[in-house]
């Protein structure tokens, strides 16, 4: 479960409120959009529960527990959280095999066992024949494809997911989203999407609406 | 896939930075080993002709330069009567120019002095160096550079000197310098009655303590030290291993600067990328292996080629005739381990601030850095 309370961020010195105030919680399992317009702060949210950055104020803990060092947010995003951008940042001159086993060289994991995983999830992803490609020669639908992979690789049991298919073409961004789905469904996963595409935040369980940096009353 | 393949598809995806890195310490690997082998090299080969025969060396004290030294040759013939001595050589050094050469480094010798003996004697023989008369012998490499021949004449300072032999000495100071009677030797350099240094060979169970003793009750102003003593202690071998060092040091530095730029161009290069990095859970410190590994990575590529270089570059310096059979250099283990460590460290340096800054990233920011 998350719990978000309370929770205030801004930018340079204070000048830039993006956060005030804001309160919601996720329980397991729950497929959450957030919805909004561009610099509602969306972003920002996701980059807080990931533990990318620090709150100003208010309290974020995941089942019930408050991540503050910087040890227990790498543990956090070792183990308990996957993140996927809008755009795909899988590093140009690597393999999609290679961009894929990154994490597992975070944890430093079994990687015969994470290989299976790896082809396991690209099976289902569609990019198992591409996995011994350079990035550079993947589509933009296949590299998307790829960020999913290496987002699940250490199972995590939260994915958050910016805007992830905000760069694709309207074929891809159908694919791209039900393997999102699917993959959140079927594994039990909890995924917090911020989105501006409505029609994709419906296919959620529950959405939620930003404006200006708070969260509107449903 | 392992944190090294990364380390290592970073620099291989930036070829022409990863190389201009290593070229920096490569220069400094490279300055190094060159500078210290040819400087120890001179050293050892200078020691060598010190040694000859001899366990100790017997010199008049405080003179900056053994060129300067002026022992009395009839200290020599009174140490050599001694019970504890087996024999006494005394040899005189100077430097002369010929019409050709600026600097023609000299011997002055008796006869009996076994190092000729030693030489592989090309042209002439041991018998033809005389003590009473003015035939000169040179080394292989001195003849070639003087364009000399057995039983020409060849001019040397104010005089001509006839060459009686032509010998190939082991030693490069000794292969490119002439050997002179000592009397004439004397006689040239105007130093009339002395040697620069007695060279003198103990006798069988003597004490080295017995010659000190003999040397410093009745010659104080004197010296008489064994040859690792003397090695230890002479400020010109002092002066020159120093200058090596220092010289190298200061091309590290330059190396250093090198591999820093290298990486910080690394870094800002790839700001995303090392977000994504700690997205994917690499902690802190992890990136910072990263780094330090690149630069270390670069540091080994740049000790390879400096050895290389160092190695080619002394090789041709060796087969330059015009120097005269003075280099013959000389690069331990010690020196290339030397090299190494000091790459290693140049490298560690070189990447704190890079590391330090690519550690402190703020991966959401950066995410968003254009």
């Amino acid at each position: 479960m998350i719990d978000v309370a309370d929770v205030w961020k801004s930018f340079d010195a204070g000048k830039i409120a993006v956060l005030k105030g804001v309160s919601m919680e996720v329980a397991r399992g729950e497929l959450l959009a957030l919805c909004g317009t561009s610099g509602c702060g969306k972003s920002t949210l996701l980059s807080l529960i990931a533990g990318l950055e620090s709150l100003d104020r208010g309290h974020i803990r995941i089942d019930g527990r408050e991540r503050i060092t910087e040890k227990e947010k790498v543990a956090l995003l070792r183990k308990e959280v996957g993140f996927i951008f809008q755009l795909h940042h899988l590093m140009p001159d690597l393999t999609l095999e290679e961009n894929c086993l990154v994490p597992v060289i975070a944890v430093g994991g079994n990687m015969a066992a994470a290989r299976k995983r790896m082809r396991d999830l690209a099976d289902q992803t569609g990019v198992a024949h591409r996995l011994d490609r350079s990035v550079r020669e993947l589509s933009g639908g296949e590299r998307q494809r790829g960020a999913l992979v290496r987002a699940l690789m250490n199972d995590p049991h939260i994915l958050l997911a910016d805007e992830p298919t905000g760069a694709l073409d309207e074929e891809n961004r159908e694919i791209v989203f039900s393997l999102l789905l699917d993959l959140v469904r079927s594994g039990g996963k909890t995924l917090v999407m911020a989105t501006h595409d409505k029609e994709m935040a419906q296919r959620c369980d529950r959405v939620l609406h930003m404006r200006d940096g708070r969260i509107l009353p449903a | 896939m392992h944190i090294f393949q990364m380390i290592l598809t970073n620099l291989r995806r930036h070829r022409v930075r990863t190389l201009i890195g290593a070229a920096g310490i490569a220069l400094g690997v490279a300055t190094m080993l060159s500078v210290v082998g040819l400087l120890g090299g001179a050293v050892k080969m200078f020691e060598r002709i010190l040694r000859s025969d001899a366990e100790m060396v017997v010199f008049e004290k405080n003179v900056s330069d053994l060129f300067f030294s002026n022992v009395k040759i009839e200290i020599a013939d009174e140490l050599a009567q001694q019970s504890f001595v087996k024999s006494v050589q005394p040899v005189l050094f100077a430097i002369v120019a010929s019409p050709d050469r600026p600097v023609v480094t000299c011997f002055g010798i008796r006869p009996e002095d076994g190092r000729l003996q030693k030489g592989e004697w090309l042209q002439g023989s041991a018998e033809s160096f005389r003590g009473d008369q003015d035939g000169i012998v040179l080394g292989e490499r001195a003849a070639d550079f003087l364009e000399a021949k057995l039983g020409e004449s060849i001019e040397l300072g104010q005089q001509k000197y006839p060459v009686v032999g032509i010998v190939r000495m082991e030693n490069g100071f000794e292969n490119g310098g002439v050997f002179m009677p000592l009397k004439a030797c004397q006689d040239a350099f105007h130093k009339e009655g002395v040697a620069s240094i007695l060279a003198v060979a103990l006798a069988a169970g003597a004490e080295p303590s017995a010659v000190k003793n003999w040397v410093g009750e009745r010659y104080p102003k004197l010296n008489a030290l064994e040859n690792d003593e003397f090695s230890k202690s002479y400020s010109q071998f002092k002066i020159l291993k120093t200058t090596a060092w220092v010289v190298g040091g200061c091309a590290f530095l330059l190396g250093g600067l090198s591999v820093t730029n290298t990486m910080i161009l690394s870094v800002f290069s790839r700001i995303k990328e090392l977000a994504i990095t700690r997205v994917c859970g690499f902690s802190r410190g992890q990136v910072v292996m990263m780094i330090f590994g690149e630069s270390l990575l670069v540091s080994m590529i740049g000790v390879l080629l400096g050895w290389g270089l160092s190695t080619g570059g002394l090789w041709l310096l060796r087969e330059v005739p015009a120097l005269q059979g003075y280099i013959e250099p000389r690069v331990g283990v010690a020196e290339v381990i030397g090299a190494t460590a000091l790459a290693a460290l140049t490298a560690l340096f070189g990447a704190v601030y890079p590391a330090w800054y690519a550690a402190r990233l703020k991966p959401a920011s950066a995410l968003r850095f254009e």
